[in-house]
């Protein structure tokens, strides 16, 4: 299994892939800084935000258990889930007991995290991704690059041959250029999908325990389409969606779509309560809620608790400058970027992906950017340090660690050995290839210059300069 | 952040790691500095650094270790300046994180709150930079993410900057980007450094500064070694060197 | 399976929590802080500032002085973009004489044949330019996603400066804690930025929305 340094090496080489990255600051991070700019309460927001999914967190049981309660009310059927697979069963014998053929689905992070996709082709039902970003992806039997924008990786000339492969009704000879004509060929694609699907999956960006009714969020309208037009409705979400009342997920919906694509909000953000309701003419006639805990409430109790306040913006991926550079693939995970970095280790233990700790500058941006204030850096080192601790480290570093801090503890050492590598250094560097045999230094000075030093140390001139001028 | 001595008492220089090994010169220029504003400056024997790599690798206890001495060495003095926001960062930020819950979380509070950054220190007690004349055409700024995030300094030292006659201070067309240093992260993962520290260095080239300055060693040497690599043809400067008027050699020029 | 008793009972054993003022706070639900653009000052301000966020978002708006003018209003819209005289609606309200603009329409649920479909808001939202529509039996959601054209009746005394003022409105129809099946909040028309980061209008849902304001005083239905 490759690690995270070999896929960034691939995806740093990929220059279809760097061209379509480069597309990342000028589209997310302008408008965002737009958006918050427009708006002055956006910091107060901000604070309030946290401060509610701290509360929310703190009293997760009360509001799930009424979360669960009220939609019960409604007429949805609400199921837990413990893990992956367990989740995925429950969804396909909600399927099957409703002998569903066609699975029309919204865009959801959890069914990426529980695989549904594959779970529901080996049951043999058919199931089609209706977020144009997702269906692209499937297309390409990929997985997304972003939790936001899954496609961010494609550009149009990757996805006019699988466009051309899979719409094999459409003349050969039709014209595949513009950004519009792809767009409304999975318009007229999908279309029929909606209409003949028996099912419709969706996420849900938040839950309310006041109303008991899931919130989704969306610029397309496939996931209204997803929820209404088949006779079943599955939501999937994870326990850590729920917010208390209506008033709060809307401090939350002021934040999410600023923070995410820069729009004030999105064009669809709809509240889902229940089946059909009689007299309706529309809508489904079952309502199924799965919440799948996977081990957040274990994440709960521990250090790294925070990172359930995450609203899926996806803004800490657009500021980090290691996602800029590789995107979301190199992560080889579900959830890529900082807030990646703390969940899946969180998910999957540190001991699966420590690796992709080592992905981060530590330059903060993405605390500064993210709306529920977590604590990305500070927790992604806390990860780095649970990783020492179970010697998930390089031997070599970790040697390297040791020595470096025994002489840092031993001033006169340390200054001796300073005092004779200087030097050393600054004539060594005449002979490059020598020195680039030497670990740390061959990474350094293989596409850089190691600025050779003055040559003696700050320490040795002072002692010096204070010995002749008393 | 509440303490700050007055003109004529003493602070002491943290001079960091990488100043004291690779560019003395920096130390020097920040006594020169600190001194001109009207401060004692001691250099406190023994000082090694702030245990800023280990913290970061995930090396909890040999950070505390090598940070406790700098809580003894640095105990006596009023305030504390460094030539670097990483390191000051390291000291204000997170001292008192790496030592919650320790007979020594009361002394790590206390450096913390008197341990500055030097363009913040400089600009906060209205100090003048030593360079009357600035002749080498524009310069431009670099925010190291822990100077600009941090510790929250932007103004202070464009500040500084802009009090040298004859100097045309440029904007990045993205500042907040970090460079690609980021301590071993730049020898770890050096593909993606080179990528990130070639992306400001092209950043420094359109913005049509011909010398570059900045607060950290770290990212200096990172720009520096890339620029040199892509043959770009621009100084880079410490702005303390700049401040004091030590213009000499730029980082990665041959010295000799 | 699990009945989630188990992970409740993890998530108990977490966090000890307050299950009083959980209790207290989904009872009062107090709003959180909202922001000063969305509070204007007047109804004629809340107008300004709706218009100019749906106009913003992509939305075009006309103004009708009275139920009987929408019918003639509907039929500018769909003659302005070449559509057929043909209207999905949720009901037969007898104060739009639809027949007089000889306009067809068609009550129930969309199907997919339908080019343009017609609602009634429950609310408008200032703040974002946002229609915020609720299901029932004269109302069905789909007709608000599933044709290309979107026309939107929306009363002028219905526009509320910010969400939180619609929330009120809802529990005073529907009673606190009790939600429609659906909510829409619906701003502009439906898009994507799925290729290329570029933004391209029509995604899945409406192609366009159209939002005809009823001018407060001069209509009499409800």
């Amino acid at each position: 299994m490759s690690g995270f340094r070999d896929r960034a090496r691939t995806a740093l080489a990929d220059p279809l892939l760097q061209k379509a990255l480069r597309n990342v600051p000028r589209g997310f991070i302008a408008k965002r800084a737009k958006a918050k700019a427009a708006l002055p309460e956006f910091e107060q927001l901000r604070e309030e935000a946290s401060a509610l999914k701290a509360f929310t967190l703190d009293n997760l049981d009360t509001f799930l258990a009424t979360f669960v309660e009220r939609a019960q009310t409604s007429g949805a059927k609400v199921h837990f889930a413990s893990n992956t697979e367990e989740a995925n069963r429950i969804v396909i014998d909600i399927l099957k007991k409703a002998g569903v053929h066609l699975v029309a689905k919204g865009k959801s992070m959890i069914s990426e995290e529980t695989e549904l996709n594959t779970a529901l082709q080996r049951a043999g039902m058919e199931m089609v991704e209706t977020d144009l970003g997702e269906y692209i992806i499937q297309l390409r039997d990929e997985k997304p690059s972003h939790i936001v924008a899954p496609a961010i990786h494609l550009s149009r000339r990757e996805i006019e041959p699988a466009f051309r492969q899979a719409h094999t009704e459409l003349p050969s000879d039709r014209q595949l250029v513009e950004k519009e004509d792809f767009v409304a060929e999975a318009r007229s694609i999908l279309r029929e999908k909606f209409r003949t699907a028996d099912a419709g999956i969706t996420g849900a960006n938040l839950l309310i325990a006041e109303t008991g009714s899931t919130v989704l969020v969306t610029n397309e309208g496939n996931g209204d389409l997803s929820s209404t037009l088949p006779r079943i409705h599955v939501v999937l979400a994870s326990i850590e969606k729920v917010v208390p009342t209506l008033e709060d997920a809307t401090t939350i919906l002021r934040l999410l779509a600023r923070s995410a694509t820069g729009q004030e909000i999105t064009s669809y953000t709809s509240f889902f309560t229940g089946p059909r309701r009689p007299g309706d003419v529309d809508g489904p006639e079952e309502m199924h809620i799965v919440l799948l805990d996977n081990g957040r409430s274990e994440i709960l109790a521990g250090p790294f608790s925070d990172i359930l306040k995450c609203i899926r913006c996806g803004a800490c991926l657009n500021h980090c400058p290691v996602f800029g550079a590789v995107g979301g693939h190199a992560y080889g995970g579900v959830y890529p970027g900082p807030m990646g970095e703390v969940l899946a280790p969180a998910l999957h233990g540190i001991g699966k992906v420590s690796d992709i700790v080592d992905a981060c500058t530590m330059c903060g941006r993405c605390a500064e950017v993210c709306p529920m204030g977590i604590p990305l850096p500070s927790l992604i080192r806390r990860w780095r340090m649970e990783a020492f601790r179970q010697a998930q480290v390089s031997p070599v570093q970790r040697l390297g660690l040791k020595v470096w801090a025994w002489l840092a503890r031993h001033p006169h050492l340390y200054a001796l050995a300073m005092r004779i590598a200087m030097p050393l250094l600054k004539f060594a560097l005449r002979w490059k290839e020598l020195l680039r045999r030497i670990p740390g230094l061959s990474a350094w000075m293989a596409e850089r210059e190691l600025p050779p030093p003055q040559g003696r140390t700050f320490t040795a001139m002072w002692k010096a300069a204070r010995r002749k001028r008393p | 952040m509440s303490h700050a001595p007055h003109k004529g008492e003493t602070v002491a220089l943290f001079v960091t790691c990488l100043v004291d090994a690779m560019r003395p010169s920096v130390g020097f220029a920040a006594v020169r500095l600190l001194e001109h504003a009207g401060f004692c400056v001691e250099v406190p024997e023994g000082q090694t650094c702030c245990g800023q790599p280990a913290f970061n690798a995930g090396d909890e206890e040999d950070a505390r270790d090598v940070a406790r001495r700098m809580l003894d060495i640095f105990a006596p003095f009023d305030a504390v300046v460094a030539p670097s926001g990483s390191c000051a960062g390291m000291v204000r930020r997170h001292y008192p994180e790496l030592f919650a819950g320790t007979p020594d979380e009361e002394r790590a509070k206390a450096l913390a709150t008197k341990t500055f950054e030097l363009c913040e220190f400089l600009h906060r007690h209205d100090a003048s930079p030593l360079l009357r004349k600035w002749e080498g055409g524009p310069v431009a700024w670099h925010d190291s993410c822990s100077s600009r995030r941090e510790l929250n300094i932007h103004e202070a030292p464009r500040a500084l900057l802009r009090r040298i006659p004859g100097l045309e201070l440029v904007e990045l067309s993205d500042p907040e980007a970090c460079c690609g240093f980021g301590g071993l992260f730049s020898v770890k993962l050096p593909e993606i450094s080179t990528r990130m520290a070639t992306d400001k260095a092209q950043d420094v080239r359109n913005s049509g500064a011909t010398t570059l300055v900045g607060p950290d060693m770290g990212c200096l040497m990172n720009i520096a070694g890339r620029m040199s690599r892509l043959g770009m043809n621009i100084r880079v400067l410490h702005v303390a060197e700049l401040l004091a008027g030590m213009t000499g050699s730029g980082i990665g020029e041959n010295a000799a | 399976m699990t009945d989630g008793k188990d992970i409740l009972a993890r998530i108990r054993a977490a966090r000890a929590g307050d299950p009083e003022a959980a209790s207290r706070l989904l009872a009062e639900h107090p709003h959180g802080t909202i922001p000063a653009m969305a509070r204007p000052a007047d109804p004629a301000a809340a107008l300004a500032l709706f218009r100019e966020k749906a106009q913003a978002a992509g939305a075009t708006l006309a103004e009708v002085r009275s139920r009987q003018d929408v019918p003639d209003a509907v039929a500018e819209f769909l003659q302005r973009h070449g559509l057929p005289r043909e209207l999905r609606v949720g009901r037969i309200d007898p104060a739009m004489p639809w027949e007089t603009a000889d306009l067809k329409v068609v009550v129930g649920a969309a199907e997919a044949a339908d080019r343009t479909g017609f609602a009634e808001a429950f609310r408008g939202i200032a703040e974002t330019g946002t229609l915020m529509l609720v299901s029932g039996p004269d109302t069905p959601t789909s007709i608000n996603f599933l044709p290309e054209n979107h026309v939107v009746l929306l009363r002028v005394r219905d526009i509320v400066g910010c969400y939180e003022e619609a929330w009120n409105a809802l529990r005073a129809d529907f009673g606190t804690s009790v939600m429609p099946r659906a909510v829409n909040w619906i701003t502009g028309p439906s898009r994507t930025a799925d290729i290329e980061q570029t933004l391209v209008m029509g995604a899945h849902g409406p192609k366009r929305l159209h939002i005809l304001l009823l001018r407060e005083g001069e209509e009499t239905g409800g």
